[in-house]
């Protein structure tokens, strides 16, 4: 239909938006299209040696740790253990970017970061050993539990952030999620609120490659899951997820952008999961051995100990000396992981509420019944507990 | 609860609300004034005062640090206030509306509930969820559901909704006041009705868990809760031209369960009916009936009754009426008691 315009009347003209503005310049919240690096490039000369060195330490009793708790799993002390081998330079970094005011948010698969934090490697295994939920008080340590459902607990570190804000409090929460967990909806809202709050937080992406068995390229049609920042109007940032010395450098910006009210960045470290995705998944299925073989060569121990090898900063003494405190580790933790956990089925019934509800009292009365039978029955009195 | 006296103390020096929506406001009010830690936030809370005005002012009077206008997203909206609570802030949240609350169901079941009992106790989260739910209001899909089975099946949560102003007051203070999560369920239709109005005098604030008989009487029991407790009064009114003389019991709390009042009236009555809006398959009613059976087997007279909603998702608004309990349907079951109890 042809729109005939009346003689003598104003022609129609399609305005433009009032005022349309865009809200940032999205320039400076790209990444940089590579992976940011200093381990054997011009920017290692500028790292502290002694940040390296320990770096190198913690590396060498991650590394230890995830063959150990693996270990753990096939002698059926463990339930299941998401071992972060090939990942540990993430895991250390993000434990030790953090002021012990700070607060870590870290998923399944983190439980290294939550012991490089500081938490008792046993504490730190009780989900997956399955006598506890959470081994620990998170308040006590400022790690929150260990996340299962995906990128669920993104918000909850955007809220403290927050919070903390709103207290005056000079606190920085760091969140971990993998690849995977970058197409969950609260993945987006937890960014989206942090972004408009200008909350104090640090998201780590820590892209292994695979969720389970997809791969990358199936999650995510976006040019990096860095990139996916700008959306939400914040900085995205790309690091070698292997090369230690740089995730602790990006991640130490970006929680001084946040302590100094910058507000929050996404950081994408690039690394690879070299088990699979736990010890109950065949990786052979998805992926082949060629690949593994490639990041192999792009060990984040490795790095690590060429470039202070290389520079003099630490010899065949230093190396000894890590790896005897890696075994020392892991030989504590065999010990007392071997240890049957004393368990009091009652107290099945003691942290749902406050107080109890009557319901929940004549179930615990219920138990209490059971388990008095089956101590007669088997001729013990203790309780019901340490079976 | 300690709350109870200086409530009292509270009221009697201000006007008293006259609506359930404005009693609402009141206590959100108290609560912000009385602990600082009390944070409300939610989609349109601030500026507007939510689309229902229970958040009117508050953003005014305490800031908008205290009472946020968030993005649109449910999921982020009780994530980041489970944040917020294992910092140390009592954050109220305001989900819109019944069916708007599904996003934040992951939050809700794996974490709000969940904390306490994942940490053995050492991080609770004393969140309200506040959620206007329910018919009647001529809204349009997904602005009349009513969810409280979903959240009832959820251990870790407190499930409460009052049906008059003074537990609209007294429930929402001791819901902000608790220690453990509680899904605040609000009768949007009670909202601004006069049928909202305590048919008691005004009563100190009673813990969460507690149910109340809203009218004594001795030939059968209307359990309801919410929306359905003015139907059931009028119901009561009704039927003593036919002879009833029906007690009403007012839940107010479905989680925790107040078994011992609900057994102590139907022991007395010998015949119960449960009045709901929500779907009678999988609802609320059986769950109730089933307790009651189990507890009063020998005291009863009758089967015990359900009178709910139909089976069917929410019909458009024009069709409603069919499908909410009303009057007649109450009664036509109080009639089928007499009925089974003679055949």
């Amino acid at each position: 239909m042809t729109v005939q315009e009346l003689p003598g009347a104003a022609a129609y003209r399609p305005t433009p938006p009032p005022a349309w503005k865009p809200l940032t310049d999205p320039a400076p919240l790209l990444p940089d299209p590579e992976p940011y690096r200093v381990l054997g490039t011009d920017a290692a000369a500028d790292a502290d040696p002694e940040l390296l060195l320990r770096l190198y330490a913690e590396l060498v009793r991650g590394r230890r740790y995830n063959t150990q708790a693996t270990a753990l799993t096939k002698q059926g002390r463990l339930a299941v253990y998401p071992s972060s081998t090939g990942q540990e330079a993430c895991e250390i970094a993000a434990a030790l970017v953090l002021e012990e005011r700070d607060w870590l948010f870290p998923s399944y698969r983190d439980t290294l970061a939550a012991v490089a934090r500081g938490l008792d490697p046993v504490e730190a295994l009780t989900l997956l050993r399955g006598d506890r939920h959470t081994g620990y008080d998170p308040r006590e340590h400022r790690i929150a539990p260990l996340c299962t459902p995906l990128a669920t607990q993104l918000p909850h570190a955007v809220g403290l952030a927050h919070a903390a804000r709103l207290k005056g409090d000079d606190v920085v929460a760091l969140a971990m999620v993998g690849d995977g967990g970058t197409s969950e909806g609260d993945f987006h809202e937890a960014l989206n609120f942090a972004a408009v709050w200008k909350a104090p937080v640090v998201f780590l992406v820590q892209n292994n490659g695979f969720a389970i068995s997809v791969p990358l390229a199936k999650q995510t049609a976006a040019p990096s899951l860095a990139h996916k920042a700008v959306g939400y109007g914040m900085p995205g940032r790309l690091v070698d997820g292997n090369d230690a010395a740089a995730v602790h450098q990006v991640l130490s910006e970006a929680v001084e952008r946040a302590r100094s009210g910058g507000g929050p960045t996404l950081v994408e470290a690039i690394t690879y999961r070299m088990d699979a995705h736990t010890n109950a998944d065949d990786a052979t299925r998805y992926r082949g051995d060629s690949e593994v073989e490639a990041w192999r060569a792009h060990d984040p121990v490795q790095l690590m100990e060429r470039e202070l090898t290389g520079r003099g900063l630490l010899g065949a003494d230093g190396i000894e000396e890590a790896r005897t405190a890696a075994e020392r580790m892991a030989a504590g933790l065999r010990e007392r992981m071997n240890a049957d956990p004393v368990l009091d089925p009652m107290d099945l019934f003691t942290h749902v509420y406050a107080e109890q509800t009557t319901q929940l009292r004549e179930q615990a009365a219920r138990l209490r019944v059971e388990l008095d039978a089956e101590n007669e029955q088997h001729g013990t009195d203790d309780g019901g507990a340490g079976r | 609860m300690t709350t109870a006296a200086a409530t009292a103390g509270e009221r009697t020096a201000k006007a008293k609300p006259a609506t359930m929506a404005q009693a609402l406001g009141r206590a959100l009010r108290d609560s912000m004034a009385q602990d600082p830690s009390v944070h409300v936030l939610g989609e349109d809370v601030g500026t507007l005062g939510g689309v229902f005005r229970i958040t009117d002012g508050l953003a005014k009077e305490f800031g908008e640090d205290r009472c946020t206008d968030t993005p649109l997203a449910e999921a982020g909206i009780l994530g980041a206030a489970v944040g917020m609570a294992m910092y140390g802030l009592r954050p109220v949240v305001e989900m819109q509306f019944d069916a708007f609350a599904y996003p934040a169901f992951e939050q809700l079941i794996s974490h709000v509930a969940k904390m306490r009992n994942r940490t053995a106790g050492a991080m609770p989260l004393p969140i309200t969820v506040r959620v206007p739910y329910g018919g009647g209001i001529g809204g349009v899909e997904h602005h009349s559901d009513s969810s409280e089975a979903y959240y009832m099946a959820t251990p870790g949560l407190h499930v409460v909704t009052p049906a008059t102003v003074d537990d609209a007051y007294g429930l929402l203070r001791a819901s902000i006041a608790s220690d453990d999560p509680v899904v605040f369920l609000e009768p949007k239709r009670l909202y601004w009705s006069k049928a909202a109005w305590s048919p008691h005098a005004p009563a100190p604030v009673e813990p969460i868990g507690r149910a109340v008989v809203r009218r004594p009487g001795r030939s059968a029991t209307l359990i309801t809760y919410g929306p359905s407790l003015p139907v059931c009064m009028e119901a009561a009114q009704a039927a003593v031209e036919e002879g009833w003389d029906l007690e009403v019991v007012d839940l107010r709390s479905l989680v925790p369960f107040d078994d011992e009042t609900v057994a102590a009236s139907v022991r007395r009555t010998g015949r119960a009916v449960v009045v709901h809006e929500s779907t009678g398959f999988g609802g609320p009613g059986g769950e109730i009936a089933a307790r009651i059976t189990e507890r009063c087997f020998h005291h009863l007279e009758a089967p015990v009754l359900r009178v709910a909603g139909f089976d069917i998702p929410y019909p458009p608004p024009m069709q409603e009426r069919h499908h909410l309990p009303g009057v007649d349907r109450v009664l036509d079951a109080v009639a089928r008691l007499q009925w089974e109890a003679e055949h």
